[in-house]
């Protein structure tokens, strides 16, 4: 579409071009929305067509709703070759909530394993319709592109604000821009705003001049100002995150409109991880780069913590391991810093047996003993799948302590499952280990469930006697033993020989379930120097001091920013990767 | 293939090095980089005939004269040479007239220190008495023979050619003739067992060399034995049973009287070896050779074609790095605390290492406080003392 619409030349085009973060284009993935704007023609009449690229992740599912708030219809892509996903539902679901008009599509119809008629049938299953109706287009070799923004065109209706009402334009995303400051991203609703205007937010009252206003097409451009229904950025140098957040109305300071638009649900956190740098001096910058982050990510949320292993850091809430992934590899990567992520946990309901209630985000924070009830969150996970990969897909959410709902054939071979599972359960590895038994066919959604009790432990690990309270883990009792030896075994292979030796024993309250041990190192030295290159000593010498920097000081042991991370990793030795 | 040379800056077009000032002896050491036959362990930049493409063993000679001819323009004006090392590869594939003419060329552009050590290494395959008697009579006066071990099964998993039972006549003949003699040894192959290790060390100080060298096997990646191990072929060394041979060598070498002076190194201290530990001025001739002029590290093109050419149009190195003022002090530190002259207690001051990890160190026995004002590893401290400096400079 970037191309047929000229506003991206051949010579400048490249795969993904939207997403511009580097962490999208190395795993091929959309984390960020990118609106832009595409200039088309038909029949004589010009238009101007607003698009969002969306991400498909279920972790990301926030983030889609938000544009489709702001929009009036939704360009359903299915993959030509592995057709409708679990992801595909829910998003499906979320358009048609928002009233928007659906245009089913299926792409990359120019790859050799795609089925189109078998997959454009199941559309048309799902949402109604011919499956005739279904376009089929490659965005690698153009076919079928024209047709879709001629049909955008037709089937869209123009956005309905009204041009002289007082101006009204919803925040969908806002972003840091270290040279031009916060940059927000609106939907005009109503009236229009114009550069140099002095505008307002109407949830904190703040008043700013509109240094730049503009849009994306697609890279930003400034212009005049925004008229009604338009898509566009605003720019008013403003520095602090906070003042312009994701789901606020933005009005001007003349003509201030009575109410706001109605903004967006806060997105509820699933999964919480500590967060802490290596270098507690730190501390303040990661502080700072998480007041920016957030301000691109209205999901994130995070609060102070201690450690007594790690130091200050903070406690933070994200929508999935996906995401938490990514938001550690983003601070790691946009703003320099090294950081250990704790184990991801979920958040438990704790009645004591004085019956006094808490919520534990931390698993450091459970209580010891003297506990009447505890629950933790569960989830209603979709599953669809091949036929044939059903087994397995029971098996493994059998072993996830999952309950099945239903099982309903979507078409002839393929299945929707519907399980009742531990959110806990699924944090972790689920949907690697979903993916790697059925070959990548099958795929995941799910939502939140309520609660449930749980018979649940909390299994500590202690280096030399020691509780690091960072390698926590709240897990079934059942399942205590086999985390306890995991986790130990884990911690012998990652924690570097010292120079003396250090114990480590996994324990449930004060009963050890599994030892492993350390032995203290006996040799640390290169014996030759090779021929005179003191420059290859050297260098070595300065690789190790670099690899020191990422060891944190738990007690007297150095424990590498691995050991913390391995705690989330599946049981094959792998770190979580999508 | 051997490992790669560091990356540093070009050599500078008008052959001037930017030297800091100080006082540092002058030691040359020529690379002879021809085998008969690679061994599976060795990174060395050395090659088998087949590997050579076109340059020729019996005239490399030439080359390291015409670079000797190249290294005293640069220089200018030069304190005589304290030690010659002439290693390799194998030297003494180089006939005797060979070394002669390398000698002569570097007597005659630098002169040579009265008593100047000048040492060839060789290997005993490639040795006879005869080979001996020419060496003394055209200027070397110390021989390293690269015995590394007395057990055929470990010799034939290194891939070494020579049968062990040479090598006592050989250096029985060199001491006749008067030559100062090393043996240089590796523990730690695949296989070897501490009992193996122990006859060979036994059979080792039997020689009564004047000098050893004993080094732990290096797996170096991509070579043959790297391979070996990681198709399982061959077991990865033990990084405890290598602590444990080490811990055998000092005793045995101890109750042999000879003395340690660096962590693989006993006996009556190599001049040359030692320059390099204390950082003093080294040109190294040939290619891949690695030199140290004035704060100045530098290193030749690694293959003898390239090196050949360079020379010819313009300068045989391939790169060199000027250090720093801090850089200069951390490589003292990285190398002298190898030695038994350890570092002056001031170092530490001006590295900024707090005086609390070095007294942390001594606490746990693996540093000492030497007449007051110098600071070395202990015994136990030697086997540690890489991760010691990381330790000491990580603050």
């Amino acid at each position: 579409m970037l191309q047929l619409t000229g506003i991206v030349s051949e010579r400048e085009m490249r795969a993904q071009y939207l997403d511009r973060m580097d962490i999208e284009r190395e795993r091929g993935i959309t984390i960020k929305s990118q609106a832009v704007r595409l200039p088309w023609e038909l029949e004589g009449q010009a238009y101007a067509l607003n698009m969002i690229d969306t991400p498909g992740h279920v972790d990301f599912t926030y983030e889609v709703s938000r544009s489709l708030a702001a929009c009036e219809g939704a360009v359903l892509l299915v993959d030509a070759a592995q057709g409708i996903e679990a992801q595909t539902l829910a998003n499906l679901y979320l358009a048609l909530e928002n009233d928007l008009e659906i245009i089913p599509v299926l792409n990359k119809i120019d790859l050799p394993a795609a089925q189109p008629e078998k997959f454009a049938e199941e559309l048309a299953n799902l949402i109604g319709g011919d499956p005739d109706d279904c376009l089929r287009v490659s965005g690698k070799t153009g076919e079928g592109v024209s047709e879709l923004m001629d049909l955008i065109v037709q089937r869209v209706p123009a956005p309905k604000g009204d041009a002289d009402a007082p101006a009204r334009a919803m925040i969908f995303d806002s972003v840091y821009d270290s040279y031009r400051g916060v940059v927000t991203y609106v939907r005009m609703v109503d009236g229009s705003l114009k550069t140099r205007e002095n505008i307002q937010m109407m949830s904190t009252k703040a008043v700013h001049e509109l240094l730049e206003i503009g849009v994306i097409s697609p890279e930003p451009k400034a212009t005049n100002g925004l008229a009604v229904g338009e898509v566009g950025y605003l720019i008013t140098g403003v520095k602090d995150v906070r003042q312009s957040k994701v789901g606020d109305t933005v009005t001007t300071k003349s003509g201030a409109a009575a109410a706001p638009l109605k903004g967006y649900a806060e997105p509820k956190p699933m999964v919480f991880s500590g967060i802490y740098p290596i270098d507690g001096s730190d501390y303040p910058d990661l502080r700072e780069a998480l007041d920016k982050l957030r301000l691109s990510d209205a999901s994130l949320v995070y609060e102070p913590e201690t450690s007594a292993a790690l130091g200050f850091g903070f406690r933070c809430g994200f929508l999935g391991l996906l995401h938490l992934e990514i938001i550690t590899e983003r601070l790691e990567r946009e703003f320099g810093l090294a950081l250990i992520a704790t184990s991801p946990s979920v958040v438990y309901n704790v009645r004591k047996d004085d019956g006094t209630e808490l919520v534990v985000t931390n698993p450091s924070e459970y209580p010891d003993g003297k506990i009447a009830e505890v629950e933790e969150p569960m989830v209603k996970a979709t599953i669809l799948a091949p036929k044939d990969y059903v087994g397995t897909i029971m098996e493994l959410c059998q072993t996830k302590r999952g309950t099945m709902m239903d099982m309903q054939y979507l078409g002839e071979d393929r299945v929707q499952i519907r399980y009742r599972l531990p959110l806990a359960e699924i944090v972790f590895d689920f949907f690697d280990n979903l993916k790697s038994k059925t070959q990548g066919y099958a795929s995941l959604d799910y939502e939140d469930d309520g609660f449930s009790v749980g018979d649940l432990v909390r299994v500590d690990l202690l280096l030399q006697g020691e509780r690091v309270d960072a390698f926590s883990a709240i897990v079934h009792k059942d399942k205590a033993y086999a985390h306890g030896v995991r986790i130990a075994g884990k911690l012998r292979e990652l924690i570097p020989r010292q120079q003396f030796e250090v114990p480590i024993q996994a324990a449930v309250g004060a009963r050890v379930i599994a030892r492993e041990t350390i032995r203290a190192i006996r040799k640390d030295v290169l014996a030759k120097c090779y021929g005179g290159d003191i420059t290859r000593k050297r260098k070595l010498l300065e690789k190790q001091k670099e690899g020191k920097k990422r060891m944190k000081m738990v007690g007297r042991v150095e424990v590498p920013q691995e050991a913390f991370i391995a705690a989330l990793s599946s049981d094959d030795g792998k770190a979580a990767k999508k | 293939m051997p490992g790669p040379l560091p990356v540093g800056a070009p050599w500078p077009k008008n052959n001037q090095l930017d030297r800091a000032p100080g006082i540092r002896s002058f030691h040359a050491y020529v690379h002879v980089p021809f085998c008969d036959v690679r061994c599976g362990y060795c990174d060395f930049n050395t090659y088998t005939a087949k590997e050579l493409g076109g340059v020729n063993q019996s005239s490399f000679h030439e080359d390291l004269v015409r670079e000797i001819e190249f290294s005293s323009a640069v220089l200018g004006e030069m304190p005589p040479l304290s030690s010659v090392f002439i290693g390799g590869g194998t030297p003494s594939l180089f006939t005797a007239e060979q070394i002669e003419a390398i000698l002569g060329s570097l007597e005659a552009t630098f002169g040579l220190e009265v008593g100047c050590e000048v040492t060839l290494e060789a290997n005993p395959e490639s040795s006879n008495p005869e080979y001996f008697r020419q060496l003394i009579e055209v200027g070397v006066n110390r021989l390293s023979m690269g015995v590394q071990s007395f057990d055929p099964q470990v010799l034939k998993t290194l891939d070494r050619q020579h049968d062990p039972e040479r090598v006592a006549p050989l250096i029985e003949s060199a001491k006749e003739q008067g030559l100062t003699t090393s043996v240089d040894l590796i523990y730690g192959t695949p296989g070897e067992t501490l009992e193996s290790w122990q006859r060979t060390l036994a059979r080792a100080l039997d020689l009564n060399t004047d000098h050893i060298s004993a080094y732990s096997l290096i797996v170096e990646p991509g070579t043959k034995l790297a391979r070996q191990i990681s198709s399982g072929e061959l077991a990865s060394p033990d990084d405890d049973l290598n602590a444990e041979m080490y811990e055998l060598l000092n005793n045995l070498v101890q109750d042999a009287e000879l003395e340690w002076y660096e962590v693989s190194n006993w006996g009556k201290p190599s001049v040359h070896n030692s320059s390099y530990w204390q950082s003093q001025n080294w040109w190294g001739y040939g290619p891949g050779a690695h030199s140290h002029i004035d704060g100045n590290r530098f290193w030749n093109h690694k293959h003898p074609t390239t090196y050949q050419k360079a020379l010819l149009e313009s300068a045989p190195a391939a790169g060199v790095e000027r250090l720093t003022e801090r850089q200069i002090l951390e490589e003292r530190l990285l190398l002298m605390l190898r030695t038994k002259w350890g570092v002056e207690r001031e170092l530490f001051g001006e590295l900024g290492v707090p005086a609390a990890l070095v007294a942390k160190e001594i606490a746990d026995g693996n540093l000492e406080l030497v007449e007051e004002d110098r600071v070395r590893v202990t015994r136990a401290g030697r086997l540690l003392v890489d991760g010691l400096v990381v330790n000491l400079l990580s603050h």
